[in-house]
């Protein structure tokens, strides 16, 4: 699978002229509000009608202004999940499900519908209606719905935005399932960092209506490129490991990475699966010497690789423990303090607490 | 009960009465909803004028408006002469004209129940049944439409009753003719007109209070059951 998007459109004032390429697998476009991420993906799924540019999906042409190409949405096959669910009030939660099905070509191939009820745990709900579904509930009918109508792209503009902290944590889960075990490549537009870097395999970064990164979503996340494209808190590490423990009276979780063990706050994934770990920068200190009594349970040694130092004073510091790649801000009087320099045995701690993925 | 026995040209004129309403009705329907949609969803030069055309019969005196069908719709007019020799629909003094009379009559009442509906549906859903693979008719018929059915009913049933008790355009245009054009407002009319006719005109309005009260009935009835199937969120 092969998406390309090239696209200039004008709304008002704002200015969208962002192209991304993607090769499957979960694309996250990312960025603040207003930079332009819904506006690219509407534009994707034939909601808006670019002024100029090309959307390609494996050498079909969807959109191409200078041919005067231009496949209308019902024609794209586009799955699109919308930041509200936008069930249909007159039908059932069943009805609903076999709306997206009805349309879909008969020869299409796509998951037979009782594994998408299982996947997404709404196999009690069929004949609901949607004004009696919990706001998650509605959303996983949702991405049901869509899911059934056998995209060839799955489009997501924010799902979990509009839903509480604990329905996200609810949804979440479901969402790696889905990259996870069906094979439909997936365009998700968020502005939450924890959801971009357990979901995503590449991130697009937006910023005022352009693409200003691109790339594996440790890289982009961790670029100073982050610094300018969003905000600075958000800026961080992203780990890849598989679960390797549980601590069931303390409610933690042990990550086995690729030389280190993290402990992290206990989140209901199975043992051996494999987790991706969201280190803020902002939480990870730096020390010189192997800290003692101290209440951080995760220390991990490493060697400085760079300093980058930022306009406002702050510094970005990398740290390499042993394959996994840790980021910490820090001030500039820490750095002089420390004599900190590239190359430099360090100790970076990390509270657990900080890891929290709520 | 001897009194209340109704006669057979009274009888005649019931029938001609729902014959006329429910005809007026059944026709106006498919344009009443592309003039709802046009105005509801078109963007188009004319359409504050073709809103006015539409909603005129409603401001009209009735009598004006019988008198431009049938400078229209007569014989002799363009449109009627037009329809007569090319599909050999004749309105003039036919009964079939008392439910033209009735249809432009009944026409506002029904373009604007519908269209307030339309205002209403959420066009989100509409963009998400497109995304799911639906064409544009295809929304129309599985999304919008059900989501309208509740302002439909109630505009058919508001231009149903605005079908029974009109008067003034249907006697203007084709008169008052037993048999063929003497509804039963027409009827209740012609009884105060002749010595004695009080009990017959008291007996057709018990029957117009009737037909009246069951249509009011069956659209609320009809709207509670709709209400349950398409509860809104």
């Amino acid at each position: 699978m092969t998406l390309l998007v090239d696209v200039r459109h004008r709304l008002g004032d704002f200015r969208l002229d962002a192209g991304f390429a993607s090769d499957g697998g979960v694309t996250a476009l990312f960025g603040r509000s207003g930079s332009g991420k819904t506006s690219l993906i509407r534009a994707i799924a034939g909601l808006i009608r670019p002024d100029e540019g090309r959307i390609v999906l494996d050498g079909d042409v969807l959109v191409d202004t200078s041919r005067d190409i231009f496949v209308p949405k019902h024609r794209r096959r586009f799955g699109y999940v919308f930041q509200e669910a936008r069930l249909f009030p007159h039908f059932t939660v069943r009805g609903n499900l076999a709306y997206g099905r009805w349309f879909a070509p008969r020869d299409a191939v796509s998951d037979s519908q009782d594994r998408v009820i299982e996947l997404l745990g709404i196999g009690h709900l069929l004949d609901r209606r949607p004004a009696n579904l919990s706001g998650g509930e509605r959303q996983r009918v949702a991405i049901g719905r869509a899911l059934l109508s056998a995209p060839r792209l799955l489009l997501m503009d924010e799902p979990l935005a509009a839903l509480d902290e604990e329905r996200k944590a609810e949804i979440l889960p479901y969402l790696e399932r889905l990259r996870d075990e069906t094979k439909v490549p997936i365009v998700y537009v968020s502005h939450a960092v924890h959801e971009v870097a357990r979901l995503a395999d590449r991130v697009v970064l937006m910023r005022d209506g352009r693409v200003v990164a691109t790339g594996r979503v440790s890289d982009v996340l961790s670029a100073p490129a982050m610094n300018s494209g969003m905000d600075r808190r958000e800026m961080g590490s992203v780990l890849s490991g598989v679960t390797a423990s549980f601590d069931p009276p303390h409610r933690l979780a042990t990550v086995q990475l690729q030389s280190n063990v993290l402990h992290v706050p206990n989140s209901d994934v199975a043992e051996g699966a494999p987790v991706r770990v969201h280190i803020p920068a902002r939480d990870v200190m730096l020390a010189i010497e192997r800290p003692s009594g101290l209440s951080a349970l995760n220390i991990l040694d490493g060697r400085i690789e760079t300093i980058v130092e930022d306009s406002d004073g702050m510094v970005t510091v990398r740290v390499d423990c042993g394959g996994d790649v840790v980021h910490a801000r820090i001030t500039g009087l820490s750095v002089e303090r420390l004599d900190l320099q590239p190359g430099k045995p360090v100790f970076a701690v990390i509270k657990t607490v900080a890891l929290d993925p709520r | 009960m001897d009194w209340f026995t109704l006669s057979e040209e009274e009888w005649t004129a019931i029938r001609l009465s729902l014959l006329v309403s429910t005809v007026a009705v059944a026709a106006s329907l498919p344009f009443g909803i592309l003039v709802a949609l046009a105005l509801s969803r078109g963007r188009f030069w004319g359409k504050s004028i073709l809103n006015g055309i539409v909603h005129l019969p409603l401001i009209l005196p009735p009598v004006v408006t019988g008198f431009l069908l049938l400078i229209l719709f007569g014989r002799k007019g363009p449109i009627g002469a037009f329809l007569d020799q090319h599909f050999g629909i004749v309105f003039s003094f036919r009964w079939t004209g008392a439910a033209l009379a009735c249809a432009v009559m009944g026409f506002p009442l029904l373009v604007r129940s519908i269209r307030l509906s339309l205002d209403a549906v959420d066009r989100k859903l509409e963009d998400a049944a497109g995304t799911l693979g639906a064409n544009p008719a295809w929304v129309f018929l599985t999304v919008t439409f059900p989501l309208i059915l509740p302002g439909v009913i109630a505009g058919m049933i508001l231009s149903f009753a605005k079908a029974m008790g009109e008067f003034g355009a249907t006697i203007t245009f084709v008169s008052n003719i037993p048999g063929e054009t003497q509804t039963l407002s027409a009827a209740i009319y012609t009884f105060t007109q002749v010595p004695g006719g009080d009990m017959g005109a008291m007996r057709l309005t018990i029957v117009a209070i009737v037909i009246s009260m069951a249509a009011l009935l069956a659209s609320e009835f009809m709207a509670q059951a709709l209400g349950k199937r398409v509860n809104f969120e």
